[in-house]
């Protein structure tokens, strides 16, 4: 607990944005993805605000990938995705942040900490001497996740817990509109977990950002979900933790 | 010219030295295997020796086509081919349907089996047998000059574009997050070494091309702690092998390219040996 608590601390003295403001917001409109005659998700629509946490659950197979990944954009889609910023009346680019589920990393790969993180963030070759602005930079973002040791081990002698903090400071390097994260806790020990969930509120209390986070942690969402969402190639329920979790539908689903 | 070779008579007073087609080929290896060390870094990481060995393979097709064409430049044909065979190579590996390793593998056979049915009509095929081993005895000045152009387009560019394809290489979601245009650098990527590999297996082969892409790289990641030394290494494994290959060859009568390859192989042991001790030590 001590650590998390640090960690705490970590990010309140590093760069705030300010508490999240609301005022953007996300439309998922009708999103549908098929492949061929196979339908994946249909009429998908989502309204996700900044400063809120949205945690999406259903089965294996329920489409809850393939819906983060067609808001990454990656997949063809029909319906749009719009970023509003209610304030001014006005639409803009939506930047996204991603923590994948893995990271292509076998063993005695040779990718330091400063590697992974400087290829993503930067056009100075890795295969070159160290950028002196661009380690400065890589050390303070990871110290928000208090990760900053770690920027001269190899990525593939990592621990769950701490590659996680890496891909975390990673995907806020800079800081998105939309925080995407893919079953972030698979692989990772109990401590590991408790710190992950920690940072996460930190986040969302710190950062303006909104986030769209997959989940099978059901104790999880109860605590910090601000809404849930069941996914069985549609929308079945959504709501509250509570009205989700108790609802009929979820029975149904995971009975 | 004459200034290279007067540098190099100074530089390394062996017999071997005296002819001027070892000139060539000391410079031709001098540029070559750190090309193929730095190409193989990525080759490896992006598990793609299947797709480098397939467009090596193509090149039979290349020259085949080029044959049945009349065409008066047979490199050209060559290259063309292996362009196009490697952005299709790559379109088919987005379909993501098929295991990529079977579809590379099942159209590299093919491919092949094209080319040699053609060059082998009229049981003519012993004419083209020095493509699948290579000659790098051969290699004139002015296609050393070639090779150093080839190799100041990659050097910038890896300037330029390492960062994204590596990213591209770690997760491609991550990279798209990040928007980095995952199919143009792929793309690009291929045609790079579609390029490469086409001026060089005239002189390395059909063959033994693949295996000096990858064991430098895969010698280097034995010893590597991040991309910085992952490259040094993988240079210098790759040049210690191509000198040493070549002068032992000279030496003892043997082709060049296989010798090379024994070498890296020996070296790859080597590295992996040490590698072993080192864990067991910490």
């Amino acid at each position: 607990m001590v650590k998390v608590n640090r960690s705490i601390g970590r990010i309140k003295s590093a760069k705030l944005q300010g508490e999240a403001c609301g005022l953007h917001c996300i439309q998922v409109k009708n999103i549908s993805v098929r492949d061929g005659a196979n339908v994946i998700i249909e009429d998908i629509n989502l309204h996700i605000h900044c400063g809120k946490i949205t945690v999406i659950i259903g089965k294996n197979g329920a489409g809850k990938s393939t819906l983060i990944k067609t808001i990454l954009g990656e997949i063809k889609h029909d319906g749009t995705i719009e970023f509003n910023d209610l304030k001014n009346q006005t639409l803009e680019n939506l930047k996204i942040g991603y923590v994948p589920q893995y990271i292509n990393l076998e063993k005695n790969n040779p990718m330091s900490v400063y590697d992974l993180f400087a290829s993503f963030i930067s056009n100075s070759p890795v295969f070159l001497r160290k950028n002196r602005k661009i380690k400065q930079q890589v050390l303070e973002q990871l110290s928000v996740f208090e990760a900053q040791d770690l920027i001269d081990k190899r990525a593939c002698d990592l621990s769950g817990g701490e590659l996680q903090r890496v891909l975390l400071s990673i995907a806020i390097t800079p800081v998105p509109n939309l925080l995407l994260l893919d079953e972030p806790v698979s692989g990772i020990d109990k401590v590991g977990i408790q710190l992950f969930y920690h940072n996460i509120s930190k986040l969302k209390s710190n950062f303006d950002l909104a986030m769209i986070i997959v989940s099978h942690d059901f104790d999880f969402v109860r605590e910090y979900a601000d809404h849930v969402i069941l996914l069985d190639k549609t929308i079945v329920k959504e709501g509250t933790p509570d009205e989700v979790l108790d609802s009929e539908e979820f029975h149904r689903v995971f009975g | 010219m004459e200034i290279l070779y007067k540098i190099i008579e100074t530089l390394l007073p062996f017999s071997w030295v005296e002819y001027d087609f070892m000139k060539n080929a000391l410079l031709a290896m001098l540029i070559i295997t750190p090309l193929f060390g730095v190409l193989g870094t990525m080759i490896v990481n992006n598990r793609m020796a299947f797709f480098s060995d397939a467009l090596g393979h193509s090149a039979l097709t290349g020259v085949a086509i080029g044959t049945l064409f009349g065409m008066v430049n047979i490199n050209l044909s060559m290259l063309i081919f292996a362009v196009l065979f490697a952005l299709f190579l790559n379109k088919i590996k987005r379909k993501k349907t098929v295991s990529t390793d079977t579809v590379i593998s099942v159209f590299a056979s093919l491919s092949m089996a094209i080319g040699l049915v053609i060059l082998s009509r009229g049981g003519n095929f012993a004419k083209y047998s020095a493509l699948l081993v290579g000659d790098i005895l051969s290699i004139k000045f002015n296609e050393v000059g070639m090779l150093f152009v080839i190799l100041v387009i990659t050097f910038v560019f890896w300037l330029l574009g390492f960062n994204k394809l590596y990213a591209i290489s770690v997760n491609e979601s991550l990279a798209k997050s990040k928007n980095i245009n995952i199919n143009l650098m792929e793309d690009l990527f291929s045609v790079l070494i579609a390029i490469i590999v086409m001026s060089s297996v005239k002189w390395v082969g059909i063959l033994i091309i693949n295996a000096l892409l990858i064991l430098p790289a895969a010698a280097s990641r034995n010893m590597s702690s991040n991309v910085r030394e992952y490259h040094l290494f993988s240079i210098l494994i790759s040049l210690f092998s191509g000198i040493t290959g070549l002068i032992i060859s000279y030496y003892i009568g043997t082709a060049t390219g296989p010798t090379i390859v024994i070498i890296a192989a020996i070296m790859f042991f080597i590295t992996f040996l040490m590698s072993q001790v080192l864990k067991q030590k910490s």
